[in-house]
């Protein structure tokens, strides 16, 4: 089954210049108790975009009228905590496809390679840079280039090259995922269970 | 042959292939489901015309959305309910074992595998929840996986995985009075943050970490996630082989003698090459308690919150927030706080030592007549065990009361939640904002620190008991 494919994408950023930022407020346990995957953006940042009696918080970002596009960029540890899938798919619901940190927890990584959403893991110096720009000029084009593992601002900022997998790069140009490649080999792995002697 | 670490020799027995300049195909022994995380992978199998692979290699249990009272009632929730009754039907749909609620072997997915003797030295072990690492402290590698994963697994028995960096973190001599395993893994977080294991898969030696029962150990393991570690293990020893044999599921007989010959040549060689080596020392180690929003922000009980300049600058922003939200102030102390809940349960400290110690410590005692206290056994078995023990007995004579077993406060997925704005010391593994539910204040402690606070409403020092 295809993932969404990933290329080159340029657009605005969402700033949130959180440290830490956990999968429980990314997506609160509470909202975890639907069996389908859509629907989790409504969701999304649940107790900090709104208050207990459904408003939405002004001061919250995603409120902030200044501010969209399919870019959140964020503070180191992004994603930590729970194995939760449903954090990476209340941001690639609410319309986000790349998310810029200058770490990540190693669950969140995965989960978001799994489903289209691409972690950019940038250096403290350019993300502190990146969100005084985008505060500065909420205007700010950013291009993400997978093929060239490279985030820059347009026209001619800073710009800086982020790692990857080989492999998940791959999936992620291509639009394969895991478990076709898995389906694949099965053969190849019933040979393996038959062939050790495991003790 | 090179030397090896007990990481590395379980590892490499488990690569089915390796794609080139990509991850290994890595063969999963044993893979436990619950309610929460499977529905969306088992509906993708559908989609795909796929079907589960080794149905037998994985086994089911509900207990993150079930309540703690009534327990042999329909679940009223309606959500929680048609999640139960999904895993229910996928189970039955696919030849999967369920202990559902009001199974005996029913309980927390990380309880249940190593009382029942499933959970073993040298596996590969994975679930669809962060703290699947507690298995580690049986000596295999165990690791915490997505939905898309658990998907992969139950499609091919395997999973797609780039081999983690190796950490030793060693604690040397002794645990002073009143300092638990849990203190140990609180106390090691705080020291290096809840980013600080990223990218390492962790074994945890060392004098302190041998001296442990098997369960404290798995206090230890399954904390791992809360320094960022893809999993934590211990070496098995004579401890864990006590532990295991005779249990529901555990070799026995020719298997089991020849499966301890096995067990005994997993440990690291001595000269194994770490990629990261931390060392600390026991006896430093006191009471721990969090006063912040991550399992990071931890200090001694008698200690205090740092002052802001004490905190890294670029990192001060975020430290004022989560004392915002915990409404303290940067230096105060710790010790005295008052608190209105406490929560004695999970995957982190809801087996039956956990429930021997708090009894044995407020046995005689009285709980403070402003505190909420919710014991929340991790299975059906330390359920029936703490009856048996006349746990329960002690622990309604001191005032507390034992509920039904399920993941619970831990992180309120069910009606069990701390109202906006209390105060909770809580046994469980995450003092995320809202993570006991909205506006919660959660302070994660030991059991004993726990028990010391239920008896006076307030921090304690579990010493001053003592």
């Amino acid at each position: 089954m295809p993932i969404e494919k990933f290329t080159t994408l340029v657009s605005t950023c969402v700033p949130l210049p959180i440290e830490n930022v956990d999968t429980d407020q990314i997506i609160p346990a509470r909202f975890l108790k639907a069996t389908t995957r859509e629907g989790f953006g409504e969701n999304l940042f649940r107790d900090w975009r709104y208050d207990k009696t459904g408003m939405a918080k002004k001061d919250f970002v995603l409120n902030n009228d200044r501010y969209g596009g399919q870019i959140l960029v964020t503070g180191k540890n992004f994603g930590s905590g729970s194995s939760r899938e449903h954090a990476a798919w209340a941001i690639k619901d609410y319309g986000f496809r790349v998310v810029v940190s200058s770490f990540f927890a190693d669950i969140f990584k995965n989960n978001s390679l799994n489903n289209g959403l691409l972690p950019v893991q940038v250096s403290e110096d350019f993300l502190s840079g990146l969100l005084e720009m985008i505060e500065a000029d909420p205007s700010l084009q950013v291009q993400v280039d997978l093929e060239n593992q490279k985030i820059s601002v347009l026209p001619d900022g800073p710009e800086e090259d982020f790692d990857i997998n080989p492999y998940k790069k791959n999936c992620l140009l291509q639009g394969y995922d895991d478990i076709d490649y898995l389906l694949s080999i099965k053969d190849k792995i019933t040979w393996w269970e038959n062939s050790k002697s495991r003790v | 042959m090179e030397s090896r670490t007990i990481f590395d020799k379980i590892w490499d027995k488990h690569v089915v292939q390796t794609v080139p300049n990509g991850p290994d195909v890595l063969y999963i022994d044993r893979h436990f489901i619950h309610e929460v995380t499977s529905p969306q992978a088992f509906a993708g199998l559908k989609q795909r015309g796929a079907s589960v692979f080794r149905p037998g290699n994985t086994l089911a249990t509900a207990d993150h959305n079930v309540p703690t009272i009534d327990q042999h009632l329909t679940i009223h929730e309606e959500l929680s309910r048609v999640q139960v009754e999904k895993l229910k039907s996928n189970c039955q749909e696919n030849g999967i074992q369920l202990y559902g609620l009001n199974n005996p072997y029913n309980g927390i997915v990380h309880v249940i595998g190593p009382e029942l003797g499933i959970t073993q030295p040298g596996m590969t072990i994975v679930c669809g929840d962060s703290h699947t690492s507690t298995h580690g402290a049986l000596g295999n590698i165990a690791f915490g996986i997505g939905t898309s994963e658990v998907e992969m697994v139950l499609a091919s028995q395997c999973l797609m995985q780039s081999k983690p960096k190796r950490m030793r973190i060693n604690v040397e001599g002794e645990l002073r009075k009143g300092v638990t395993s849990k203190d140990i893994i609180l106390y090691i977080i705080s020291k290096i943050s809840t980013g600080g294991g990223t990218g390492y898969f962790v074994e945890y030696a060392g004098s302190a970490i041998r001296s442990l029962s098997m369960e404290a150990r798995m206090t230890i393991c399954n904390m791992s996630i809360e320094m960022g570690a893809r999993g934590g293990l211990i070496a098995p020893d004579e401890v864990t082989f006590e532990y295991i044999k005779g249990r529901e599921f555990a070799p026995s007989g020719e298997m089991w003698e020849k499966k301890v010959e096995y067990w005994r040549t997993l440990p690291s060689d001595p000269d194994a090459l770490f990629d990261k080596e931390l060392h600390f020392d026991a006896s430093d180690i006191d009471p721990m308690i969090t006063y912040g929003t991550n399992p990071g922000m931890g200090t001694g009980v008698t200690g205090r919150i740092p002052t802001a300049e004490e905190v890294d600058a670029a990192s001060r922003k975020s430290f004022m927030k989560s004392l915002q939200y915990m409404g303290f102030s940067p230096g105060e102390e710790m010790s005295g706080k008052k608190v209105d809940y406490v929560f004695v349960g999970s995957c982190t400290n809801g087996r039956i030592e956990d429930l021997r110690s708090f009894a044995s410590f407020v046995k005689g005692k009285k709980k403070a007549d402003d505190v909420t206290v919710w014991i929340v056994p991790g299975s059906k078995q330390v359920e029936r065990q703490a009856e048996e023990e006349g746990l329960r007995q002690i622990l309604e004579n001191a005032g507390f009361e034992m509920r039904q077993p399920g993941c619970s406060a831990c992180l309120a997925m069910n009606e069990d939640k701390i109202p906006e704005g209390m105060y909770a010391v809580s046994t469980s593994n995450r003092n995320f904002e809202g993570r006991q539910g909205p506006g919660a204040r959660t302070m994660l402690a030991s059991p004993l620190t726990a028990a010391a606070t239920a008896l006076n409403g307030r921090i304690t020092d579990p010493r001053t008991f003592l």
